[in-house]
């Protein structure tokens, strides 16, 4: 049994409301902080717990704090990143609807040692019921004297506001984040300057994920040494994995990234092994945009070593034989599984999703999303592989934010991992209508194609 | 003296660009250290324009590879920059050119500004001082790789002045800048997004507003088109003049694009890189909608004078300044008098220069000659 920092008390009875929460040791970490500590040394003991981002990119919070530009007289913020739009990626929503006041209390942590007086919670719109729930909870911190003026008579004022999104994946990206909350379109920021030094209404502002936030308290508990402590090398602590597909058991599992990938999709713990006694074809290890891995680099890097579930081994070997933790969105395909019709799926959902500021990703994403619907209904050509291939490679990099990457990478590695099945699904049109190219060869990855 | 003069100067930056080393003030971006070089170093942008702030960074055209970040900080930048958007560093070095990365990804840039673009330049008012065309023929491929329809939008009609033709559009929003910043209130805007994200008025609405036939200015391709030039005339065929008149609302002074003594076009006057012109006094020249829509004769205007152009552009092909004129004699070309091998008028009566061949009817032959001669003689 493993470690449960986030989720250990989650299934007590009612942790929902400010009563339990309180009574199963909740707002302690909260009272340590504002009572006994200072701004900069919550910030020192964030830094010292290692922790990194969880919302895809796993920048060091504690580092991201310090950057923090902090003029004289300028309010400063706090956002928290709750639009998780990420297919496959569906952990914070786990978090917000069960447990709500570990954000809250996280929030109200992270805002005393940011000196934000005015902290957002941008939520996805699809997740109305969870606002109400937020609303809820932070309704009663204030009665509780969570919130609102004067904290615990420390003379910090801490208000938290919750806004809703209206339904747009790029939204998620910080900057567009940002320009969203401040009421605009919801277009990517050009970088620098970087929301650290000028963010919402430009005063400087850090944006984290929900369970960025959530793993703070956590932390101030049990202090940043104990957290560096749980996990392996820079991985530390514990990370929510939300895994779904052709699994037994399909939820949100914490694990505390010392276990490998063939224990969390396997043991009766985690998701339970693949369904149906079928094998497994392929996983997206951290969310729709990180590149898709076949079994065989999945269980095993290109070394030979086993891969563990974490940042440094689900990264090894690059984009070439690996993927990325992401978001934590474990997504498991078994052999019945088509890869084309999968990849297709994904850049559907990214041209519907770019903001269409800048042309590599505008017009990119159609492309590639036209191009696989032919190859979808039988009328593809042996040379649209390689125009994919070049598509993709002229978005990835050239465009403002993550987004164009995030729409390159999995045709990317769908190419490069299972050129063979899309080979078939041109050669064998009729055919692939009617059946899956079933288990790959697990073809050694390909050359670069420059 | 000296050293007080040294403490009071700026800190100037070192850039190299393409080995090409300039020392600018900070805060200075890539690509304006470039146009101070000038040359074949300078990015190309299709979305950046000087006098708007906050555009640039959209369209990906001017991507550099910086190998080195700064004196400080030596490690070169992982991606491809917007040149436009980042400011320098000291002992910065940038390749444009000499970078091959660079010129790839800018192939594939135009490639994805193309492929939806109607390339219907024939017909394109804007064709000869187009954004576009020049980059396409400077970066571009031969063909077009792409194989589907091309993308359409349902046509609004945005006033009496202004020509909206969404194919055309790169989706630079030059021209929402504009309107933001130049204009009272805005009322055109982005709507939609991604592949289906269009320029347009929300409600059905004329774009009215005093400064807004800027935006044709500002437009780098043909989705913005002066309505009283439109299919009026080619640009090339049209001779521009720098023209000015006392006008209460704006600078009033203009570039006229005439054909014979009519005035076609009226726009706003353009530096070498195709931007509205900034004066010394740091006043940007927009014109307002009276001047360019209104006033389309040549008595409401003082003419300074034929426009300078770059004897490159196509525009100068009427043009009569900086154009070098052929000489005329062949001494003056040759720089002596040309050395014949024989002088035919020495050993034949034909050609005889004092013959006028043009008082001969019919074709010239030598028995004409020998008649001529004759009854010369």
């Amino acid at each position: 049994m493993s470690i449960k920092l986030l989720l250990d008390k989650v299934h007590v009875e009612g942790i929902r409301t400010y009563e339990v929460y309180k009574r199963e040791g909740g707002y302690r970490a909260a009272e340590k902080a504002l009572k006994t500590m200072s701004p900069d040394a919550i910030v020192e003991e964030v830094k010292k717990s290692g922790l990194r981002g969880r919302g895809g990119a796993g920048f060091p919070t504690g580092l991201k704090w310090s950057f923090l530009a902090k003029p004289e007289g300028i309010p400063r913020h706090l956002v928290c990143n709750a639009d998780e739009s990420e297919p496959g990626t569906f952990k914070d929503r786990y978090l917000m609807e069960f447990i709500p006041h570990l954000l809250i209390e996280g929030l109200l942590i992270a805002s005393y040692a940011l000196g934000s007086n005015n902290t957002y919670i941008y939520i996805r719109g699809e997740y109305a019921w969870i606002v109400d729930i937020l609303e809820q909870a932070i309704q009663e911190a204030k009665n509780n004297g969570w919130l609102g003026k004067n904290i615990l008579g420390t003379g910090f004022d801490c208000n938290i506001y919750v806004q809703r999104g209206a339904g747009a994946y790029i939204c998620g990206e910080e900057t567009a984040l940002i320009e969203s909350l401040e009421g605009k379109r919801g277009n990517p920021r050009i970088k620098p300057p970087f929301p650290a030094v000028q963010g919402l209404w430009n005063r400087p502002t850090v944006v984290n994920n929900v369970e960025t936030i959530a793993a703070v308290v956590p932390i101030i508990n049990i202090t940043g040494e104990e957290y560096a402590k749980i996990g392996v090398g820079r991985s530390t602590g514990t990370k929510l994995i939300s895994a779904c597909g052709n699994i037994n058991k399909p939820g949100v599992y914490e694990i505390d990234m010392t276990i490998s990938v063939e224990e969390f999709i396997y043991s009766d713990e985690w998701c339970g092994g693949i369904k149906n006694g079928k094998r497994l074809k392929a996983c997206i290890p951290g969310g729709s945009s990180v590149p898709i891995l076949p079994a065989n680099l999945l269980l095993k890097t290109a070394k030979g070593e086993t891969r563990y579930m974490n940042y440094e081994s689900l990264n090894d070997g690059g984009f070439v034989s690996g993927s990325m933790m992401g978001s934590g969105g474990f997504i498991v395909l078994d052999e019945d599984q088509c890869i084309v019709k999968h990849t297709a799926t994904l850049a559907h959902f990214y041209r519907h999703e770019s903001c269409g500021q800048c042309s590599p990703c505008r017009e990119g994403t159609s492309w590639m999303d036209k191009i696989f619907q032919r190859l979808e209904k039988g009328q593809g050509k042996m040379s649209d592989i390689d125009l994919l291939w070049h598509i993709q490679y002229n978005i990835d990099g050239n465009t403002i934010c993550p987004l164009g990457d995030a729409a390159a990478w999995p045709v990317a590695a769908a190419i490069r991992h299972f050129r063979d099945e899309f080979e078939w699904h041109i050669t064998h049109a009729a055919e692939a209508q009617t059946r899956n190219f079933g288990l790959a060869h697990y073809a050694d990855p390909l050359p670069v194609v420059q | 003296m000296s050293e007080e003069i040294k403490k009071e100067a700026p800190k100037k930056f070192t850039v190299t660009i393409d080995n090409i080393a300039i020392e600018v003030a900070p805060g200075t971006t890539i690509l304006q250290a470039a146009r101070m070089i000038g040359g074949d170093v300078v990015p190309p942008t299709m979305c950046y324009y000087t006098p708007l702030k906050e555009s640039g960074g959209k369209c990906r055209t001017c991507l550099v590879e910086v190998s080195k970040g700064s004196e400080k900080d030596p490690r070169p930048m992982p991606k491809l920059v917007a040149s436009c958007r980042t400011t320098v560093m000291d002992g910065m070095e940038v390749k444009n050119i000499t970078s091959e990365r660079t010129l790839h990804a800018r192939q594939g840039v135009v490639e994805f500004l193309l492929i939806n673009h109607p390339l219907d330049c024939p017909v394109c008012d804007q064709a000869g001082e187009c954004d576009l065309q020049d980059l396409s023929f400077g970066h571009g491929e031969g063909g077009s790789r792409l194989d589907f329809p091309k993308r359409t939008f349902t046509k609004h009609n945005i006033g009496p002045y202004i020509q909206l033709h969404m194919t055309r559009c790169i989706m630079c929003y030059r021209c929402v800048f504009a309107a933001d910043q130049l204009t009272k209130e805005r009322e055109h805007g982005v709507l939609d997004r991604g592949y289906h994200s269009e320029i347009a008025t929300h409600i059905e609405k004329a774009l009215t507003n005093d400064f807004i036939g800027n935006v044709i200015d500002v437009c780098p391709v043909g989705a913005l088109t002066d309505k009283t030039f439109r299919f009026k005339n080619r640009v090339w065929f049209t001779r521009p003049e720098d023209a000015h008149r006392d006008c209460d609302k704006c600078c009033g002074k203009v570039t006229l694009w005439k054909r014979g003594d009519d005035v076609l076009r009226v726009t706003a006057r353009k530096d070498q890189w195709g931007e509205v012109q900034t004066y010394e006094d740091g006043t940007v020249g927009w014109i307002c909608n009276e001047c360019r829509f209104e006033k389309k004769n040549t008595n409401d205007w003082v003419i300074e004078g034929p426009t300078n152009v770059s004897r490159h552009s196509i525009k100068s092909v009427n043009h009569y300044i900086n154009m070098l004129k052929p000489k005329e004699t062949i001494p003056d070309v040759m720089g002596r008098n040309p050395k014949l091998l024989m002088d035919i008028h020495d050993v034949s009566e034909v050609n005889d220069p004092s013959i006028k061949l043009s008082k001969i009817n019919g074709p010239a032959t030598s028995k004409t000659f020998n008649k001529l001669i004759e009854n010369k003689e």
